[in-house]
């Protein structure tokens, strides 16, 4: 009995097993389709968008930096350059113990706190096998140093780069400004696709105004990487192209010998050739170097020259406001005779002062007593101030505004660099803008020599000789002669006509020759006039301090910081001018000798036939 | 089913010696099984061939894995010359020496990867959990052998003690891969011992129920590969980036893979565990859709087989427990490909005779021989 009711459930058992053995096969055949499914859903349905995925997991695109464009003064003196800096550089992935290896690496190469500083928060950043630099810019000694040591530094490398460099240093940072480090506010200028590999941009200057000539296009490198960025092999590479290589109209030995003709002097010289507005000099002094831009200025040393009373930084030849003083003498002159409100022949009597009517107010004239009867000729060549109170008035604030806005005044020159100012040629609108006062008739009067509210840059003082230089029909001031690309195609920059002036020949013969007479005998300025080319010129005082109506001759006795700015304009030679000069000298009066020795540095280069 | 019915067909049986079957080819006196032998050979030379590319060609692994896989199956070709009957004798104390070791590696096991998994003997360092994916089902068959089936609740109760223990301490290593693994397997002995519907109801709804608690159990790894799998796009570079980059490996292999050694995401390093748990993705980026198919139809191939291996079986001990054995390895192809094509979380489980590894290799040798003794040691009546 009991083995037949064992038998019956064992039975009983296998077939209760087989149905269960039964469902589990059909689950289990279920489930296995359903992962075939989705091997299908994957590998068919989306296999494109997985393939896109596999390969962007793998490509990397590498961007190489193009070369910047080199900067050729007008001789072929290369003024900017790219040259190799070497820098330390740490491997995280291959330095064991890093506290000690720096230890060692101090032994060696110097490395100060500052730069330990930045390579530990680099550190962070950055991802293992990525260099970190640890020392900037290595001396060739301690490049020697460690490269006899090397082998003691796993993990340790030197990297090569390229920076600029600025072989005529400050002598040239007024024309070619510096590059520096893009900051995050140049990123909102640049398409940042074509910047993606490079560290410098131009700040300032030429480099700054010619950024998208000199930078050039990005190359790449279409590289396979790994999951950790490690490059397994290179598929494809299209290189950079070079920025174009940029020709100046800066002589650059003339652009010295005006630094040195300013010598101890804060001021300005700048020498255009009037035939083609191309500018020969521009220079301020005093000036820096600005390759200590370049790869970030320290800190203590910006504050040095950001505090110097001298103002290194200050580019007074487009950016140095100055009253024009006498040197705007001749522009009213043009504009008394061109518009008939004088003749060649209308002359004063100069008792050495000037009054309007119904006044008791004296203007006077620089020299005491007077200089007799003058003409206008005459009064170019003495520069008689009280002519000229009497023309102002005669002709009225708005003919002087207009003709010297004719002559480039009061506006931008256009110059090929974007840090020049406007200056600032006074009328009554603006008077009552700025200074919510009207305009006096004796705003006129001191207008008429220069003095007021006159604000002209030394580069504007250039240009407008220049224009008188060429009787009206000057050329747009510029510093970019020739442009080569990367391929070898040049580009002649064209100068460029400014709006003719058009005033009767015979006015321009007459300044011509009073501006001729000014460095002759009895002129004020024949100190200078004894040159081997002939010189017309205009010299110009302006006041820095009010010295109440006592005339400066003893203002030598004042603090130099107190005494007049000087300024002298003038072309040469007069036949068939070749180049066009204004020099502003601040607090002192070398205005003249400064321009005489830039002339001659200029005259015996190029000799007058 | 009618080969069901063929092995009971008496007529077979008449006029032969009652020890033996009559047709005793080399295969039987070897008590091999060479269907069950040729899916085994399939899989594991394919596995060779993954695991070659998925180490970047790197021979010493695969000489190594080689070792492994000839040791597994000289371990399987031992078992089977085992009779069922003097196995069975072994059983309870093969459990308790596994659960002895699971506790053993508690105190002091090796902790590789963060957990405490494995036990170092000296000459062999192995994972005690794996031991014990033998001895849960076969000692639940044992157990529940000499009991009327369906089970009751007493014997279920100490089914579910037996289960629960292992499953709790390997939880605790952790290793929640095996963990799920072991509970798994009882649950397949059970399932085929033939536990009723309504408790599996009921303890389905128990562990619904319990999924919060177990929640606030977890570790952090673990509740983020669960966020994880519910949304891997959630943290690429993070806890996602092994799902992500796992379909990406799968879904750019296409219909013919990108041929062998070729597989990009794998020999760049973008797939992580490409050598261990997320190796089937290197199957599917090298030999695309065809070669899964192949993969996976091969352990279909294992798994039927031993299901009709356990068809044929002539008692309960060992009809379940060579149905729970297929079953498990069954759930254990399931959950790595599920996991590696992002269809179940991530939880760290092999794929069974592919993966790099030793001691799984050679217990699921082991129970391929105890399958195959199954099937060899048949007496002609029951």
């Amino acid at each position: 009995m009991a083995k037949r009711l064992t038998l019956k459930d064992k039975n009983q058992e296998k077939q209760l097993f087989q149905r269960r053995l039964l469902i589990a096969t059909i689950l289990i055949v279920l489930l296995s389709f359903s992962l075939i499914c989705r091997l299908v859903y994957l590998q068919i349905v989306q296999h494109d968008i997985y393939t896109t995925l596999s390969q962007k997991n793998q490509l990397t695109l590498l961007p190489i930096p193009p070369n910047r464009g080199l900067i050729y003064d007008r001789n072929g003196v290369l003024v900017a350059q790219n040259i190799p800096v070497f820098s330390l550089e740490v491997i995280p992935d291959k330095v064991k113990n890093m506290k000690k290896t720096i230890q060692e690496l101090k032994q060696i190469v110097p490395i100060s706190d500052d730069d330990l500083k930045a390579f530990y928060k680099q550190l962070r950043q950055h991802r293992q096998f990525d260099t970190v630099p640890l020392k900037l810019k290595l001396e060739e000694d301690e490049l020697a140093r460690f490269y006899v040591n090397q082998y003691r530094f796993p993990g340790v490398v030197i990297r090569a780069q390229m920076i600029r460099y600025y072989p005529l240093g400050e002598n040239m940072v007024d024309v070619l400004g510096y590059v520096g480090r893009i900051n995050e506010q140049d990123l909102t200028k640049i398409d940042t696709t074509n910047y993606s590999a490079t560290n410098f941009i131009g700040k300032l200057g030429i480099e700054k105004s010619y950024e998208s000539t000199l930078h050039g296009t990005v190359g790449y490198q279409q590289v396979e990487t790994d999951a950790s960025g490690h490059i397994v092999r290179v598929l494809k590479r299209i290189p950079p192209v070079s920025g174009s290589t940029l020709y100046l109209t800066i002589d650059s030995g003339l652009q010295i010998a005006a630094m040195k003709a300013l010598g101890e002097n804060n001021g300005a010289v700048v020498v255009i050739n009037p035939q083609n507005g191309e500018i020969l000099a521009l220079a301020s002094n005093p000036a820096y170097d600005p390759n200590l831009f370049v790869q970030g200025i320290a800190n203590d040393v910006y504050k040095v020259l950001q505090n110097d009373p001298n103002r290194p930084l200050y580019n007074r030849a487009i950016r140095g406001l100055y009253p024009p003083g006498s040197t705007i003498k001749p522009y009213l002159a043009i504009e008394g005779l061109n518009s008939n409100v004088i003749t060649p022949d209308f002359h004063i009597g100069d008792p050495g002062y000037f009054m309007l009517p119904n006044s008791s107010h004296v203007y006077r004239d620089w020299k005491k007593g007077g200089h007799g009867t003058v003409d206008v000729s005459k009064a170019i060549t003495v520069s008689c101030d009280t002519f000229f109170y009497t023309l102002g008035v005669k002709m009225g604030i708005i003919r002087i505004n207009y003709i010297m806005h004719d002559f480039g005044f009061g506006q931008l020159t256009g110059i090929d660099v974007g840090e020049e100012l406007p200056g600032l040629i006074p009328n009554p609108d603006w008077k009552r803008r700025a200074k919510n006062e009207p305009w006096y008739l004796g705003d006129t009067v001191v207008t008429s020599i220069g003095q007021g509210y006159n604000l002209v840059t030394p580069l504007q003082q250039a240009n407008g000789v220049a224009q008188i230089a060429m009787s009206g029909r000057g050329y747009k001031p510029h510093l970019v002669a020739k442009i080569e690309d990367a391929q070898g195609n040049m580009v002649n920059i064209q100068p460029e006509p400014q709006q003719v002036i058009n005033v009767d020949q015979s006015v321009w013969d007459l300044v011509h020759t009073a501006m001729v007479n000014v460095l002759k005998p009895g002129g004020t300025s024949a100190i200078i006039g004894n040159a081997p080319y002939t010189i017309a010129g205009k010299s110009g005082t302006a006041q820095v301090f009010s010295t109440h109506g006592v005339k400066s001759d003893k203002s030598n006795d004042l603090a130099k910081h107190l005494r007049d700015n000087t300024l002298f304009i003038a072309y040469a030679p007069v036949e068939n001018p070749q180049i066009a000069i204004a020099v502003v000298v601040e607090n002192s009066m070398d205005a003249k000798i400064t321009t005489r020795k830039v002339m001659d540095y200029y005259f015996e280069r190029h000799p007058v036939q | 089913m009618k080969f069901l019915s063929n092995n009971y067909n008496p007529s077979s049986v008449l006029g032969t010696k009652p020890t033996q079957l009559n047709d005793k080819s080399i295969w039987k006196r070897f008590h091999i099984d060479p269907i069950l032998l040729s899916a085994l050979l399939i899989v594991t030379g394919m596995g060779l061939a993954i695991l070659f590319s998925a180490s970047n060609g790197d021979k010493d692994l695969v000489l190594q894995q080689v070792a492994r896989l000839g040791l597994a199956y000289v371990v399987m070709i031992l078992v089977a010359q085992i009779p069922p009957e003097k196995f069975k004798l072994w059983v309870p104390w093969v459990f308790v020496a596994g659960f002895l070791l699971l506790v053993a590696v508690l105190i002091a096991g090796d902790i590789g990867k963060g957990a405490r998994r494995w036990l170092d003997l000296g000459i062999i360092r192995f994972q005690p959990s794996e031991i014990m994916k033998l001895a849960i089902p076969i000692f639940l068959a044992w157990y529940l052998h000499e009991r009327q089936l369906p089970p009751k609740l007493k014997d279920l109760c100490v089914c579910g003690l037996v289960i629960a223990l292992p499953v709790l301490l390997t939880a605790k290593q952790p290793d929640l891969g095996t963990a799920i693994m072991l509970a798994c397997t009882g649950a397949c002995v059970l399932f085929l011992a033939g536990i009723g519907w309504r408790i599996m109801i009921a303890l389905a709804a128990l562990g619904a129920a319990a999924l919060p608690v177990l929640w606030y159990a977890m570790h952090d790894y673990q509740r983020q590969r669960v966020l994880t799998f519910l949304n891997p796009e959630s943290d690429p570079l993070g806890a996602g980036y092994h799902i992500i980059q796992s379909k990406i490996a799968i879904g750019s292999g296409g219909v013919f893979g990108k041929g062998f050694l070729q597989g990009t995401q794998s020999h760049l390093n973008f797939l992580p565990e490409h050598a261990t748990d997320f190796i089937f993705a290197v199957c599917g980026e090298e030999f695309g859709l065809i070669g899964g198919i192949v993969l996976i139809t091969a352990f279909m191939l294992i798994i039927l087989r031993g299901l009709y291996i356990s068809m044929q079986a002539q008692d309960t001990f060992t009809r379940l427990v060579a149905g729970g054995l297929s079953m498990t390895f069954f759930f254990s192809v399931l959950i790595n490909i599920g996991m590696v094509t992002g269809i179940l979380p991530v939880v760290g489980v092999p794929l069974p005779l592919v993966s790099y590894g030793g001691t799984s290799m050679v217990t699921l040798m082991a129970s391929f021989g105890i399958i195959m003794s199954i099937h060899t040691h048949r007496k002609l009546l029951a």
